[in-house]
Parts: structure tokens; C-alpha cells; sequence
């Protein structure tokens, strides 16, 4: 970044940053500045929409459209009634601790197995060792739907359907892969000099994982964290097959689809409801920026 | 952002210093006892696993009273239950002779992954593929009815049209607007563009459900003389003297209107991405070129595509993959009618809503086997990373 705009001075000699006055460095540029602009605004105006309209009374919203808000300022009303309604009466404060429930386990799980698969795969030596890790690389496209019919069969079988541990083992099975992958690339590069000294010291394989892999791959483990996070709590269809729509356990996701096929019109719930929804996964998105990046460029093969 | 993007490139630059892999943990020759012993150990570990879970889970189902507690107890399990079912694992693992644990060891962390991935990618895939060529309830043969069926029924024909539609037009707009986008704030100050690149990157967040209410609020229509637009699509098309519009309803355009929805969403990827790859483009090069006297577009078709063309590529293929399986937005949105049905959607209202394994199943292997050629080409990019190393 810095090199890029070090750069350019050097080639256009008029260019000289230091000695712009306010104006021309608000004008520099503008054709470029403005095609941005625009564009940030046509991707923030659907999102805006849905933010304004949920804190207008529900007579408001139904009566003008959200952006009428800007040409008579001062004189809106502005109600948290439609929060308080969507979180008790349409059950969306129970479904988003049923997600919760669902999205820490379904986060936690696959991260610690994958973590373990990914040191073995990396430092162990064992028969089969390269072509399961090509299998591993091959399952990140499977979709979803290929597993769809038979795990309902089984789970249905064993009585499982319909519970949280259901989906946790699902979610852990369908974000091994990309886990797997992810952490093994980097554990793998982890200097052997390291593993070895460990080793002569005495060390069991179990303690340099917990004492030293680990903690070393701290940045790699909250990338794929968030991602998972994002991935689970964004889910709809493994909740709607294999949890369902019961309202003890029905995942936010679902809870807030419901509400679009029984109060399709009801705009005041439905702006407040889908923002309840993108809530958390924005504030986890907004504050961890940074790892989510990073977890998306490694991660950039997953299926 | 903008320091993000330098950290990417010091970490692509330290993976490719990376020194080969060499275990370290070599266990003696193979003999018939412990290899039973390594099997017994890779399927314990998840059936107790599975076992403490499944116990938990009854559990948490019966606590109606306090949700929070169950939120904590489900903590509790995610976090302690499953490291406490490995370390309980090792700590047996080393009671055993050494000549045998180190040849046991590496299953004990391997092997929970393995068999996790074998019941829930392996065997459901296999088990998939015998349902296709069975009848709706999963019972006799009728071999390759289910597939005639896709490529004859005017519903699934239309499902496999969009679905090809979404995987040229989604892609192609979200890597060309991201790109240009990229391109375009990188002629910013820094903390320009890492502002403006936030807010075409915050979609990400968002879930198909949720965007797909944000966007059904954007069509939102109503017959004239049933009140205001509340959809600002209508406002401006109405303001600017027009009849207003059911966009929902438009066939075949409304599956180019649910297609925008994917777009806003993907963008943000491709930009980040993209974005990563034009910084590592050497500036000497693109200096050279400009002193040789190449316009600002020769720059950018000549030296920044050629440049990232292998993250073109990376990105392309991952969003392909995505559009390919989209599901939810074409359920919120439309449940698939009004000419707007995909093969992923199509699969799970086959399967879900009129309880037809057989023509679920089939379409799920078509939705595999589409895919298989960027599968292959994920393990050829593996395989070349891996000889880098």
C-alpha cells in the first residue's frame, strides 16, 4: 500500500501532495472519487433501508416509504416497539439463544478436531497419510445436498432429529474439510527445528500440540473460527432439515424465514427481525475484520 | 484493511519459504495387533464422543425454563467435551508398550477426523448416488429414471436454465464490479479506501435469509391505488412517472433481479481478493511500462490481468462453486415459482417438501458431478502447491 502511493510522485512530477490545498485535495481526482461514492452508496442503501424502517412506527412504515425520513427531519417518530415485539411475541429472543446454542458447539468442535487431524497429518507419520489429505482437499466442493437424504436416514434412525447435537455433528462434519485444510497448511509450516527440539527435550506428541502448536497458531485458528461462526449462525438449511421449525429449538435463521411466509407484509417486524438476525454476525464481522480477511484469502477454496 | 492486505502477501511469501514436511514421529513396522488397536481406538474415540452428546442433548431439549442455561451447558460441552475426549484418548494411548503407542498415537488424532468426514461426506455421498436410481421412497430399482426425468420435465429443465444462468451472470458481475472497485480505490489515500472498501465488504456478514428480507423490501410492490410505494425501487420508478412494477413476478428478468442479491453479496470477496493480488503486481513493472508510455488501460489489460490471472482464477472458481449451490435466496424469495427454480433449491423441494428420495437424490448428483471438473482442478493446485514446498 504505502509503496504504491510512495510511487507516484515520481512519476508525475506535478503531483505534490504536501502542497494541496483543501479544495484541490477534495477535487483531485473526483471522477474516481465519485464512481466510488456511488457505488458505496447503491451497497448501503438496501441495508440502510431495512435499518431505518425497523425503529419507524409500524403505521410509518406501512404508510411512506423509508427514505420520506430525510425531507422531514425532525418531525419523525422513531419506536423500539417493533424490536420488543419480534423478540417476544414472534419468539425471535428464544431463537437467537437456540442459535447460540447451536453456533459455539458447531464453532468449537470442528476446530478442535481439525486442529488434531491437522498436527497429525502435518508431523505424524503414518500409512495413507498423503492421499487421505488429497481426499480431504477433494470433499471442500461436496455440496450440502449430497448429504441431505441419507444423514436424515440415519439421524432418524438413531432418534437424533430435531436435536442441537444433530447439527453440531453435522455443521462439525461439513467444516472439517476446509479446517483441516486450512490448518494443516499452516501448522505444516511451522519451523521442524522447533518440533525437534521439543522432542529431544522429552516432550509427548500431545504436549507439543498443547504447548506449543497451539498457541503458535492462534491467528490461523481465529480466522477459521469467525468463519465458521459466520458460516453456522448464517445457516438455513441444515437447521430447517435437520433441527426443523419446533419453536424450542428453531435457529434464528429459520425463525426469521417463518415470519416471511406468515407476515410477509408486516414490514415493521420483518426490517426489525432481520436486522436482530444480522446483529451479531456484524459486530463479530466489524470488531474481527482483520482475521476474517485473512481466513476468507486462505480459505478462498471452500466449498 | 490496507495493512491486512500487506499481512497476506508477507504470509503467502512466508509459505512459500516454508521448508518441506519431515515427521518427526516414525513408529515401528506395522503387526496385526496394533493395527486392530489403532482401529479400535479411531472409532471409540467419536462413538463416546457421540455418545456424551447425544446424552447432552437430551438433556437440553428437556430444560425448557432457562435458556441461557442451556446456551452455557452447550458451551461447556463444545469447548471442554470434545479436547477432554482426546486428552482422555492420549492419556490412554501412552499406558499402552511404547513399541506400540507410537504406531497407535497418530490415529488418535487422526482418526476422529477421518471417521467424522466418512459419516457425513463419505457415506452419504455413496448412499446418495444408490438413491438416484431408486424410486421416490428409496425402495427398488428403477435405474436411470430419475434422470430421464430431470433432462424431460419442463420444471427441472427450466431449474438447470437458471442455475446455468446464475453461474455465467453472478460470477462474471461480481468479479468485474469487485475488480474495478479495487482497482479504483487503490488510487485512494489509504484510509479512503480501507472506509470504502468496509462498506462494500460488510454484506458477507449478512445471510442469504437475511439479505434475501432486505432485498424483498427493495421490490416490495403494490397496485396502484393500494397506498405509497414502500419499496424504493417502485419509489424511483414511480416517481419518475412509471407504472409500478411486481419485479417479482417479471419472467424471465426476476431471476436476473434475484441474481443481484448474490452479487451484492459477493462482491466484497472479489474485491478483497483481488485487491490482495494487484498489490503483490511489482510497481518496478508497472513503473517500466508507464515510462515506455503505456496508457492507464494498456497498464491494466496488459500487466494487472496477466499478473493476477491465477487469483482470477481462485476467485472465479469459488464463487462458481457458491452460485452453484445457492438454495436459500431463491426459498426466501420466491420458493421457486414464477419461472425462478435452481437445481440446489429444486433438490430440497423434491426431497423436503414432496418427499421424493429418488428424484432429490439425482438431482443431488447432478449438482456433484457439475462440480467434479473444479474439484479436480482444487486437488491439481494442491498437489502443485505441495511440490513448491
Amino acid at each position: 500500500m504505502t509503496t504504491t502511493t510512495a510511487a507516484e510522485p515520481a512519476t508525475q512530477s506535478e503531483y505534490v501532495p504536501e502542497k494541496r490545498g483543501f479544495w484541490a485535495g477534495v477535487f483531485y481526482r473526483w471522477p474516481v472519487k465519485l464512481v466510488i461514492m456511488i457505488v458505496v452508496v447503491i451497497w448501503i442503501i438496501p441495508t440502510l433501508g431495512v435499518l431505518i424502517s425497523s425503529f419507524r412506527p409500524p403505521a410509518d412504515v406501512d404508510a411512506s416509504g423509508w427514505w420520506t425520513v430525510f425531507s422531514n427531519l425532525g418531525s419523525n417518530e422513531w419506536t423500539l416497539s417493533n424490536y420488543s415485539d419480534v423478540l417476544s411475541s414472534e419468539g425471535f429472543g428464544n431463537s437467537f439463544l437456540n442459535s447460540l446454542s447451536v453456533t459455539i458447539p458447531a464453532t468449537v468442535m470442528p476446530i478442535t478436531i481439525a486442529a488434531f487431524a491437522a498436527y497429525g497429518f502435518a508431523w505424524m507419520e503414518f500409512p495413507g497419510r498423503q492421499w487421505l489429505f488429497v481426499l480431504v482437499v477433494a470433499m471442500l466442493v461436496i455440496p450440502l445436498q449430497m448429504a441431505l437424504i441419507p444423514l436424515l436416514r440415519l439421524y432418524t434412525t438413531i432418534n437424533l432429529n430435531g436435536t442441537f447435537p444433530a447439527v453440531w455433528l453435522a455443521h462439525t462434519g461439513f467444516g472439517l474439510p476446509l479446517a483441516i485444510y486450512l490448518l494443516r497448511n499452516y501448522i505444516g509450516s511451522l519451523p521442524s527445528s522447533m518440533m525437534e527440539s521439543a522432542s529431544i527435550d522429552g516432550a509427548t506428541p500431545f504436549e507439543t500440540f498443547t504447548k506449543l502448536v497451539v498457541p503458535l497458531s492462534v491467528p490461523v485458528l481465529a480466522s477459521f473460527a469467525i468463519f465458521q461462526f459466520l458460516w453456522v449462525w448464517n445457516d438455513l438449511l441444515i437447521a430447517l432439515v435437520f433441527l426443523g421449525g419446533e419453536p424450542d429449538v428453531r435457529v434464528i435463521t429459520l425463525a426469521l424465514n417463518n415470519l416471511n411466509g406468515s407476515r410477509g407484509q408486516a414490514w415493521h417486524l420483518l426490517t426489525a427481525g432481520a436486522f436482530i438476525t444480522m446483529a451479531l454476525p456484524l459486530v463479530v464481522f466489524l470488531s474481527l475484520q482483520r482475521y476474517f480477511v485473512r481466513g476468507l484469502t486462505a480459505g478462498s477454496v471452500k466449498g | 484493511m490496507a495493512d491486512i492486505v500487506e499481512e497476506e502477501a508477507s504470509e503467502v511469501e512466508k509459505a512459500a519459504e516454508a521448508r518441506p514436511i519431515t515427521p518427526i514421529y516414525k513408529g515401528p513396522g506395522p503387526n496385526f495387533l496394533t493395527q486392530l488397536m489403532r482401529i479400535a481406538v479411531s472409532i471409540a474415540v467419536p462413538l463416546i464422543a457421540f455418545g456424551i452428546l447425544y446424552w447432552a442433548g437430551t438433556v437440553l431439549l428437556d430444560e425448557d425454563a432457562n435458556r441461557l442455561l442451556v446456551v452455557v451447558m452447550a458451551l461447556i460441552i463444545g469447548v471442554l467435551g470434545v479436547f477432554g475426549l482426546f486428552y482422555a484418548m492420549n492419556w490412554l494411548t501412552m499406558r499402552l508398550p511404547e513399541r506400540y503407542r507410537h504406531y497407535v498415537l497418530p490415529f488418535v488424532f487422526v482418526g476422529p477426523a477421518i471417521v467424522l468426514l466418512t459419516i457425513f461426506l463419505v457415506y452419504p455421498t455413496v448412499i446418495t448416488f444408490k438413491l438416484s436410481f431408486q424410486n421416490a421412497q428409496g425402495e427398488g430399482f428403477v435405474w436411470f429414471e430419475n434422470y430421464v426425468d430431470i433432462f424431460t420435465d419442463s420444471g427441472t429443465l427450466e431449474a438447470l436454465r437458471n442455475s446455468v444462468l446464475w453461474v455465467i451472470i453472478v460470477p462474471a458481475l461480481a468479479v468485474s464490479i469487485g475488480l474495478g472497485f479495487a482497482v479504483l480505490s487503490d488510487k485512494l489515500g489509504s484510509k479512503g479506501e480501507a472506509f470504502s472498501k468496509s462498506f462494500i465488504f460488510m454484506p458477507m456478514a449478512i445471510s442469504f435469509v437475511g439479505a434475501s428480507i432486505v432485498w424483498r423490501f427493495i421490490y416490495n410492490f403494490r397496485p396502484e391505488g393500494f397506498g405509497e410505494q414502500i419499496g424504493i425501487l417502485n419509489g424511483i420508478w414511480t416517481a419518475i412517472g412509471n407504472e409500478p412494477v411486481a419485479w417479482l413476478l417479471q419472467e424471465p428478468w426476476n431471476n436476473f433481479y434475484l441474481m443481484v442479491i448474490l452479487v451484492w453479496l459477493q462482491v466484497g470477496f472479489a474485491m478483497v481478493i483481488l485487491s490482495a493480488g494487484i498489490k503483490s503486481v511489482p510497481d518496478d513493472i508497472i513503473e517500466a511500462a508507464r515510462i515506455d508510455g503505456a496508457k492507464e488501460l494498456q497498464v491494466f489489460w496488459r500487466i494487472i490481468i496477466p499478473s493476477i490471472s491465477s487469483t482470477l482464477v481462485v476467485v472465479l472458481t469459488t464463487i462458481i462453486i457458491t452460485v452453484w449451490k445457492v438454495f436459500d435466496i431463491v426459498y426466501v424469495m420466491t420458493s421457486g415459482e414464477f419461472g425462478t427454480s435452481v437445481v440446489a433449491e429444486r433438490m430440497v423441494t423434491e426431497f423436503f417438501t414432496f418427499g421424493n428420495e429418488g428424484a432429490g437424490a439425482a438431482l443431488a448428483v447432478v449438482l456433484l458431478v457439475a462440480i467434479t471438473p473444479l474439484m479436480v482442478l482444487n486437488v491439481r493446485r494442491f498437489q502443485a502447491q505441495e511440490a513448491q514446498r
